[in-house]
């Protein structure tokens, strides 16, 4: 770990992906509030070291099949910030031109194969992925990004069985936030210890502090490496979310006590006071990247505000193949 | 050259498999075990576990793995065993591989073939018996085909392979065993038409899948009588083709639709709607169909008789249609 | 209970298309009220009730179009409730099945009619309401063999041929092609090239009937109008220009005086007898700016002063451009006089526009050498034509009607005012 954070650059690298995350999604509840983005809107404030950390671990010819919670993923894997915040503005500039809002982000270019707005359905896919990298012969990693929630999906389990039985390239990256909506673990598991589940499965398990970006990104560059040539791996990281469910949420279960005592672990103020302790990090340098971060979400929402509206006589488009743009 | 349907089917998928590296086929009991329906019978050991390979009972989870694989640049054939154990695999059918065009805007798109047998008349009960070609047949961004002949079984496969969204194959249970004559006609099958199988001037009768065969032998029952039915194999099941089937009641001013689904918001019920809305005019009687009767299908021969369309159902229907001109001036 | 049916509008007219109802439920009518807007081949006409009541039910949606016949309203008589109505509902309901009682034979010229309460109707497929339709065949005289006795393509065909055996073997000049009956086809409002079709169809559909029906004889004869002129020029001298009166009237007015002479001239041939007319109803023709022809009446013209009919005549014009006539102008004329002098010709030689039993042309007023009292002068002429139906009247009373329409036009004056 303290090797991880001599290396200044990475640490700051991991900052700055963090600020830019921090800010977009703080600007998303706002504009959620002032109309500009509806539907479903699920926030990762909170939980960035988790995307940072472990989307920073992939190559670019590796896979990501992510959640509904996953503009912080689509953000650091490369997705532009405009064209995030566009989609959801509903627009034609968006990655999917207003087809997929929030909940599904979608980028050929970086393989980022969508945010999934059903609990545990991105992960039969990401064992397809890894089954067409390892028929084709590629070295491709498939991360698969899911919620605690989706433990107790059947397809969890016939995944993890299928990756394992198959030894398939996929990296099971558990963001265990402690909460399905409302349903904390201990009432909706009966083994609340989840690499206990990986266990079952003969797969290699590692616990992870989330909050903690270093750590994360350790953590997922050893279980990409392993992966890349081995079979599949779960990590469990350990992670809180700020702020409720989604926008519709009252966050009538969580103890203020609770939710207080997570964010004094905030993984970017925590990133940051080591990193200016350890003298690689000045408030000015803090203030820049952190200006930077709200500059880009500016810029986004100008680009989204400025967007047009995909002409409705497109709207059975891309259903099947055949009519082109 | 006269073969089963089974023989058609199988050699379909050896010609894709040999043809093309990235197709691979997966499922239970396709490798070892030679398929469920012997369609895949020795292909384990010549074309190796890699591409033949047995799955758990995971139908969630080889399905979805279809839709990744087929996402990542192969062309995956997955064999579900039956419709009804599709159900385990709904949610990777209907909430992914149909809509990753259309979330993504056209910039993921899935060429997965997934087969399925359906149909009953084995006496396989009520878990294994069902047809639920309509509940795919409704989802936007499925093709949904249902080959019923001996040519079909043996051209839809390439077809459904060279699509590059998602097809659902339906292969009737009772279609395996008949034998027929190979022709050429295989080469030209489309994903896209309705086929008229036998033509006539009195009736259209409009059959898929298992009920096409029923629906001749009905035409051949009332041409006895001196009625001239058509039969109109309708082969997709979506999008399906409007123009051939009501081209064809145009002509003969009466419809019967023959479903071994149910009754209760069926395929048949769409049918009857397109053909009100289309050729309303051209009817010289109400549009009238033939379903499996609503009941789970049961186990004794007898009463699984009785659930399911049959010939003499599909006569009675076109007699009451034709009322007292049946068989009189014709 | 009183039905109010769609009229025929027209002797050409089969079947309209309600465009509006002007009551509802519930509304007392009287005699002469405009009820609804049907749209016929030629306009959109108001059609008027000739009953008292209140409007029970209107039977009819708007944008249907019906034949001739079809119950469009149910109205109660005074003093009649709605439970009458409903007895009477329940009455015909339980007569369903007996296809005879239920069935309403029409009133109208133009035959039969659909029977319009929903629990009566007659099944019929649509095929085969198409293909009589095509056929001209009315479905009232057609058995159905189909299921539950529906009528079928075939019961059509059948029938058909079975007419044409029938007529091949009958005298030639039958009655006209039986409309066909049948249920309201939705059909949107017709566009203008689609009325012009309609219309040239209509208007061929009529003078072909009355070339086959009616035995024409022609006559003409050269009236001088110097008198007449004369007297219309002093009328009209500093009048102001929307007050003038033109030569039309007096000529209208002086065939409507002439026919109180002629009673054989004036009226309908109906169902192999002539009816004469109740009142002289001038049917005056009138083109239309987008083609096509129409000949709605000014009532009891022999009775209008010069300066009313002048007005009525600029009135009917102007609403007949426009479509928006009322149904007993376009059903009432017992005469049509029709008015080529405008367009240059001089003699007019007419088709009578059936039930009528004759028709009044004019050509050009022109300036001809006319000999009067042994000079010779230049005095304006028109040619008066009459072309009228061997079956009701002859050539002799034919013309002595055109003697006694010169001879009022010599005596300008006498025909001004409005006699009793």
């Amino acid at each position: 770990m303290s090797e991880n954070i001599d290396n200044g650059e990475t640490a700051l690298a991991l900052l700055r992906d963090m600020l830019r995350i921090r800010r977009f999604e703080e600007r998303c509840a706002e504009l959620y509030g002032e109309s500009k983005i509806r539907g479903f809107l699920h926030l990762y404030i909170g939980e960035e070291a988790v995307a940072v950390g472990a989307v920073r671990a992939l190559g670019p010819d590796d896979a990501i099949v992510a959640t509904y919670r996953e503009h912080g993923h689509a953000l650091v894997r490369g997705v532009s910030a405009n064209a995030i915040m566009a989609e959801m503005y509903g627009r034609r500039e968006g990655c999917c031109r207003g087809r997929g809002g929030s909940m599904h982000l979608f980028d050929a270019a970086t393989r980022f194969y969508g945010g999934n707005a059903i609990v545990g359905g991105g992960l039969p896919i990401a064992v397809g992925l890894a089954l067409a990298d390892r028929l084709q012969g590629r070295a491709g990693v498939t991360a698969a990004f899911f919620g605690e929630g989706a433990v107790a999906e059947g397809a969890f389990h016939e995944s993890m069985n299928l990756a394992a039985l198959w030894r398939l390239p996929v990296a099971f990256f558990c963001e265990n936030n402690f909460y399905a909506m409302g349903t904390a673990l201990a009432r909706s598991e009966s083994q609340t210890d989840l690499c206990a589940k990986a266990a079952a499965f003969g797969m290699p398990a590692t616990k992870v502090d989330g909050m903690d970006v270093m750590a994360v990104h350790e953590a997922a560059r050893e279980a990409v490496r392993q992966v890349r040539g081995g079979g599949p791996v779960f990590v469990e990281f350990q992670t809180y979310r700020y702020r409720a469910h989604s926008m519709f949420d009252p966050d009538l279960y969580r103890d203020r006590a609770e939710i207080e005592a997570w964010k004094k672990r905030g993984p970017i103020h925590n990133l940051s006071n080591r990193l200016k302790a350890l003298g690689k990090l000045t408030e000015a340098q803090f203030l820049a990247l952190d200006a930077e971060a709200t500059k880009e979400v500016e810029a986004a929402v100008a680009f989204a505000e400025a967007g047009s509206l995909e002409p409705i006589e497109d709207l059975a488009l891309d259903v099947v193949a055949g009519r082109k743009r | 050259m006269r073969i089963s349907y089974r023989e058609a089917m199988r050699m379909a998928l050896h010609d894709a498999l040999a043809s093309d590296p990235r197709v691979f086929l997966m499922g239970e009991d396709v490798g070892k075990y030679g398929g469920s329906y012997a369609v895949s019978k020795g292909f384990l050991d010549e074309f190796g576990p890699e591409r033949i390979r047995d799955t758990p009972l995971s139908e969630l989870a080889f399905v979805g793995a279809g839709i990744g694989a087929a996402l990542g640049g192969m062309r995956p054939i997955v064999e579900v065993m039956t419709v009804n154990f599709s159900l385990l695999a709904l949610d990777a059918i209907v909430n992914s591989a149909a809509l990753y065009r259309h979330m993504s805007a056209g910039q993921f798109h899935v060429p997965l073939v997934i087969r399925m047998a359906t149909g009953a008349g084995r006496q396989l009960a009520a878990q294994h018996s069902h047809s639920l070609e309509n509940w795919y047949a409704h989802v936007p961004g499925l093709t949904v085909v249902a080959p019923a002949t001996i040519d079909d079984a043996r051209g839809m496969l390439a077809a459904a392979l060279a699509e590059p969204d998602p097809v659902i194959v339906f292969e009737h249970v009772m279609l395996y065993n008949v034998e027929g004559e190979l022709g050429d006609a295989w080469r030209e099958a489309d994903l896209r038409s309705a086929r008229v199988m036998k033509s006539g001037r009195d009736v259209t009768l409009i059959a898929w899948g298992g009920t096409v065969g029923k629906a001749i032998e009905a035409a051949e029952a009332l041409a006895a009588d001196g009625i001239d039915a058509e039969v109109v194999d309708l082969r997709v099941l979506r999008p399906l083709d409007d123009a051939t089937y009501v081209a064809s009641v145009r002509r003969t001013h009466r419809a019967v639709v023959v479903d071994e689904g149910w009754r209760s918001g069926s395929l048949a019920a769409e049918v009857m709607a397109r053909i009100m809305e289309q050729a309303f005019y051209d009817l010289d009687a109400p549009v009238a169909r033939v379903c499996s009767e609503e009941v789970p299908i049961p186990y004794a021969k007898h009463l699984e008789d009785a659930a399911l369309p049959q010939p003499a159902k599909i006569v009675a229907a076109v007699r009451r249609m034709l009322g007292g001109a049946a068989g009189a001036s014709r | 209970m009183i039905e109010f049916k769609l009229p025929s509008l027209g002797a050409e007219m089969d079947e309209g298309t309600l465009l509006e109802w002007k009551v509802k439920p519930g509304d007392a009518v009287h005699k002469g009220d405009v009820v609804a807007v049907v749209d016929t081949s030629k306009s959109a006409i108001d059609v008027e009730i000739w009953q008292e009541g209140t409007v029970y039910d209107l039977v009819l949606e708007p944008h249907r179009k019906v034949p001739v016949g079809t119950v469009m309203a149910r109205l109660l008589e005074p003093g009649e409730t709605p439970e009458h109505a409903e007895a009477e509902k329940r009455r015909l309901l339980a007569k369903v099945g007996e296809r005879e009682s239920i069935t309403t034979p029409t009133q109208a010229v133009t035959g039969a009619a659909a029977p319009a309460i929903a629990a009566s109707r007659r099944r019929v497929s649509p095929a085969a309401r198409v293909r009589a339709q095509d056929l001209g065949l009315d479905l009232a005289d057609v058995a159905g063999t189909g299921p539950d006795a529906a009528v079928t393509i075939d019961d059509v065909e059948r029938s058909a041929a079975a007419r044409a055996r029938g007529a091949a073997s009958a005298p030639p000049g039958g009655g006209p092609a039986t409309p066909p009956a049948g249920r309201p086809s939705p059909v949107p409002r017709p566009s203008p090239a689609d009325r012009a079709v309609a219309m040239r169809s209509a208007i061929g559909a009529a003078m072909a009937r009355s070339k086959r029906e009616i035995p024409h004889y022609y006559l003409a004869a050269d009236i001088p109008l110097a008198r007449a002129t004369r007297w219309l020029a002093a009328r009209n001298e500093g009048r102001p220009v929307n007050e003038r009166v033109l030569m039309a009237v007096p000529l209208l007015k002086a065939v409507a005086l002439a026919l109180r002479k002629f009673p054989e001239l004036n009226g309908h041939h109906l169902d192999g007898a002539f009816a004469p007319g109740s009142g002289i109803h001038v049917g005056v023709a009138i083109s239309l700016r987008q083609g096509g022809l129409i000949a709605p009446a000014i009532h009891d013209a022999d009775a209008l002063a010069t300066d009313e009919l002048m007005r009525r005549l600029v009135d009917l014009v102007a609403r007949a451009r426009a479509l928006t006539l009322r149904s007993s102008e376009m059903t009432d004329a017992t005469i049509t006089v029709t008015n080529l002098g405008e367009q240059g010709v001089e003699l007019v030689q007419g088709i009578i526009y059936p039930p009528q039993v004759a028709l009044v042309g004019f050509g050009r007023v022109t300036e001809r050498p006319w000999i009067d009292d042994g000079h010779v002068t230049a005095a304006p002429v028109v040619t008066a034509s009459l072309a009228a139906d061997h079956r009701v009247s002859d050539g002799h009373r034919g013309a002595l009607f055109l003697n006694e329409l010169g001879r009022l036009l010599q005596e300008p004056e006498q025909i001004d005012g409005s006699p009793a």
